[in-house]
């Protein structure tokens, strides 16, 4: 059975689905030029950018929809994410 | 103080890419803290966010009706008080704006006229989003919609958008505020405010809806900050019914917010619609003169 007793689903198990083949353009994080700020990782909507021990961040493209809102966002003066065309 | 670092709506849910209200409701969870409980009306967020058999919230979450989250949320809070949780525990509704200022408006007054102790999210993406683009009563003047199209004879929706916000005010609510998901730390401080007002809070977040509007998904930010840039989305806060804080602007034309939205295109292709324009330009101003968001 899908769900539990009473309808419930596990929390947050729509990990399940990877929905990371929508994307046409990736991010890539240029780590040298952040500047730790947090920006993107607060704005995005899929919530799959993370901060990792060093307090540097990284994005996990399993979920990451390519909508380019934390290149857009990131500020001026660091601008550290750029967009690429996906190859197939 | 607003903990960043709580995540509790997971990755893989089905939101466009550049969603404005899976954005915002990431800020407001961070905002409202843990041991809360979500009761979630119908409208897109619950659509991209629970496929069957999955869920993205890690909070407990619970979905009823189009109409009727604000009455599930008083049984909630019934309970809760009986059961001496209240202090601890605390509710949070969502509702799209089509479940709030059309669909859910009685039972609304009805929560709020009884004074519960929840807060409730309005993420207003300015139309029936999930079913397909149609009119809502939070829908601006002239944009296209699909039970509003923009042609020969007519130039979008003709009826004005709700000032729902004042509406709440008229109830006595303690804390009615807008916000939008364009500036986050705001955002934040006002949904933590309204955990820690008691009485029934109401907050409108205004959130870009790329699919709906017709914009590209990375302008999502630059969208709303150009709508409150302009004085047609004003960020303000009521407590106890006075006008406490408003967001003040260097206004600009309603101009450049139209021209970047494929909903207001008909305003500017074949011919400039100056009589229109206008129109809409008088709204930003009578925002402007009524919270006083020039600076001078």
């Amino acid at each position: 059975m899908a769900l539990g007793i009473g309808c419930t689903a596990r929390p947050g198990n729509s990990r399940n689905n990877k929905t990371g083949s929508w994307r046409v353009f990736y991010p890539v994080m240029d780590t040298e030029k952040c500047t730790k700020c947090g920006t993107c990782q607060l704005i995005c909507p899929e919530g799959c950018i993370n901060q990792n021990p060093d307090k540097t961040y990284s994005i996990d493209l399993d979920f990451c929809k390519g909508c380019g809102m934390c290149a857009e966002e990131c500020p001026d003066k660091a601008k550290a994410i750029t967009m690429i065309k996906e190859e197939k | 103080m607003v903990d960043r670092s709580i995540e509790n709506f997971e990755c893989g849910h089905r939101a466009c890419g550049g969603c404005g209200a899976s954005s915002a409701v990431r800020m407001i969870l961070k905002g409202y803290g843990e041991n809360t409980i979500v009761v979630n009306s119908t409208g897109c967020l619950e659509v991209f966010s629970t496929p069957y058999p999955e869920t993205a919230w890690k909070t407990p979450w619970i979905h009823s009706l189009f109409e009727n989250s604000s009455a599930v949320a008083s049984g909630i809070e019934a309970s809760l008080k009986k059961q001496g949780r209240l202090d601890t525990e605390k509710i949070l509704v969502f509702g799209g704006d089509g479940a709030t200022v059309d669909i859910g408006t009685l039972c609304i007054s009805g929560a709020f006229e009884r004074g519960h102790d929840f807060t409730y999210i309005c993420y207003d993406n300015e139309a029936y989003m999930n079913t397909g683009i149609q009119r809502s009563g939070a829908t601006p003047y002239d944009a296209d919609t699909t039970t509003s199209p923009a042609g020969v004879c007519s130039t979008g929706n003709n009826l004005p958008k709700k000032d729902y916000p004042q509406i709440l005010v008229a109830h006595g609510s303690p804390y009615v505020a807008t916000a939008s998901m364009a500036y986050p730390a705001d955002l934040m401080k006002k949904v933590e405010k309204a955990r820690n007002t008691k009485g029934p809070c109401y907050i409108q977040v205004h959130t870009p809806c790329c699919t709906g509007w017709g914009f590209d998904g990375a302008k999502t930010m630059e969208i709303g900050r150009m709508a409150v840039e302009c004085g047609l989305w004003v960020n303000y806060e009521v407590i106890d019914g006075e006008l406490a804080t408003v967001k003040k602007v260097k206004r600009v034309p309603v101009d450049d917010y139209l021209k970047a939205q494929k909903r207001f295109r008909h305003l500017f292709k074949p011919v400039r619609n100056d009589a229109e324009i206008a129109k809409i330009q008088a709204i930003a101003d009578k925002n402007a003169k009524k919270y006083g968001i020039d600076i001078e």
